[in-house]
């Protein structure tokens, strides 16, 4: 099988567009992925189109008619907060496969504020706040906690990923804010769910994210090899049985799932990895994640963050972008645009917060339900 | 209209002549307990090998969040919490009985089930519900 190249990738300032629509939103993305690597929507052999909110509005095809309908196959993806993630690897496949030899993904949403989750639906009586809460907040919340049951994790270091976040997205000009937040600030911000205060969780955003991905032999005849970003792996899990997931969604067993299968598809591990972009949905969840992916042993999450090991400059620095916490987080672009950031990092280009010396990184997001999706990209 | 309140969830059954209790269910082949109906263990994949169990009223709190913000119309501070039952069954509700305080709330701590009004929540044909909830064990 040939390998699959990022010959294309960018992404959208996140923000606030309600005067624009989704396809309008996906296809500027669209346009800077091409413009990155110098293609026209002419050279696109397929597209993947990721969108939540408009799951069933033929997206993909809409984006086409906004920058060229040129009568590629479109395949539309959702698959939640993993929707980007998702319509990436239906590219990378495609070309793995030997299907195409150049091909286009796209991940866009249009969020609402205010909070998502819930258990207000089915026949009867509303069931939040009287049968425990379905809100994200509440339910990262849990997950958090069942962390702090077993190592004694704390509010604090809980919120020093907040902290951390935040402060990497002053160096990021696409980040929604660009603000530094003291750790007394995100503790003594308004309480959400505890431990989450609003400060620890993601923002609701619009973004786009776009790559084209080519493969090995395209890229070469392209001359497009001296940017490219190579997928060492690929993976997705979905949640195993786990004995409490009916009642708790498990984030943490489909994590390790495909973080497992990725290190060895990637024919590496953990300690090969120079930068990380994972599913900070809030604060809590990537306390989870540092264990979940590797970066340290069970239980060694809190100490991770307490000695900076995570920070920009630390031994294995997480969402350097400021993450979905501050970057913000518009579901069905999440997924391309850590792949933009990690690559980024890795052609050298990512300015202020620029992780010296990148070679490898990995992208993680999960969507509750569940769905992970798992990326190792490595500079070609 | 129904003269007796409806249950809140499919598995908390109501019968006339005796205490309300939750039903699980139970596959025979690999012991997994599910709140509600199914005909195949997700655990195992075993078909039709489940049984009708009634769930302990008694556990501990596994894990909690307190929740100060949720949608229009719902009563905030809570506890969410999530609680094994003593036969290892998960489920989640909502803590009541304590304050909303995480120094005042620790894990493990014993909870029994009680059984009450859904919070005065009615649907639009105004019948009444009833509810599980858990509350700390006295002494």
């Amino acid at each position: 099988m040939t390998d699959a190249y990022i010959v294309g990738v960018d992404m959208i300032k996140f923000g606030r567009f309600p005067d624009r629509t989704v396809p309008q939103i996906g296809a500027q993305a669209a346009l800077m992925a091409l413009d990155d690597c110098g293609l026209t929507i002419h050279d696109m052999q397929a597209l993947y189109s990721g969108n939540l909110g408009q799951a069933s509005g033929m997206v993909g095809q809409r984006i086409l008619q906004e920058i060229g309908q040129t009568g590629i196959p479109v395949v539309n993806v959702a698959n939640a907060c993993a929707t980007g993630a998702t319509a990436f690897r239906e590219a990378w496949a495609s070309v793995k496969a030997g299907l195409y030899d150049c091909v286009l993904a796209v991940g866009v949403e249009q969020m609402g504020k205010g909070l998502l989750g819930g258990s207000g639906g089915g026949t009867g009586i509303p069931k939040e706040g009287l049968l425990g809460s379905g809100t994200m907040p509440a339910v990262f919340a849990e997950a958090g906690m069942e962390h702090a049951r077993k190592y004694g994790t704390t509010f604090e270091q809980f919120a020093k990923v907040s902290v951390k976040n935040h402060h990497h997205s002053t160096l990021n000009p696409k980040a929604m804010y660009q603000i530094e937040t003291p750790l007394e600030e995100v503790m003594n911000a308004e309480m959400i769910s505890y431990p989450n205060t609003k400060l620890m969780c993601s923002v609701n955003v619009d973004g786009s994210a776009a790559a084209v991905i080519c493969s090995e032999a395209k890229a070469k005849e392209l001359g497009l090899m001296k940017r490219a970003v190579k997928v060492r792996a690929s993976v997705m899990a979905s949640d195993p049985w786990q004995e409490r997931d009916l009642v708790m969604p498990d984030v943490n067993s489909c994590t390790r799932r495909a973080a497992k299968e990725a290190y060895e598809m990637a024919g590496l591990g953990a300690q090969d990895i120079n930068l990380i972009e994972l599913h900070d949905c809030f604060a809590t969840a990537e306390i989870l994640h540092y264990e979940n992916l590797g970066l340290c042993a069970d239980g060694e999450a809190g100490r991770l963050i307490d000695e900076g090991e995570v920070a920009l400059g630390g031994r294995i620095p997480v969402n350097v972008s400021g993450g979905l916490l501050s970057k913000g987080h518009p579901l069905g672009a999440t997924g391309i645009a850590n792949i933009y950031e990690v690559s980024t990092h890795l052609r050298g280009e990512a300015g202020q917060r620029q992780v010296e010396g990148a070679r490898i990184g990995l992208t993680h997001v999960i969507g509750l339900g569940s769905a992970c999706g798992i990326h190792i990209l490595e500079k070609a | 209209m129904s003269t007796q309140p409806l249950p809140a969830v499919p598995f908390l059954k109501i019968p006339e002549d005796a205490d309300p209790y939750l039903e699980g269910h139970r596959c025979d082949s690999c012991g997994a307990t599910y709140l509600g109906e199914r005909d195949v263990c997700s655990k195992c994949g075993a078909r039709d090998q489940m049984s009708k169990v009634k769930l302990p009223n008694s556990g501990k709190l596994y894990s909690f969040s307190i929740v100060y913000r949720s949608f229009p119309g719902i009563e905030v501070p809570y506890v969410s919490a999530i609680v094994d039952l003593d036969d290892g069954t998960a489920i989640k509700g909502n803590l009541i009985g304590v304050e909303p305080d995480p120094a005042k709330i620790e894990f493990d701590m014993p909870v029994e089930v009680v059984f009450d009004d859904a919070l005065g929540r009615k649907d639009r044909e105004g019948n009444a519900y009833m509810a599980y909830f858990f509350q700390p064990k006295a002494g």
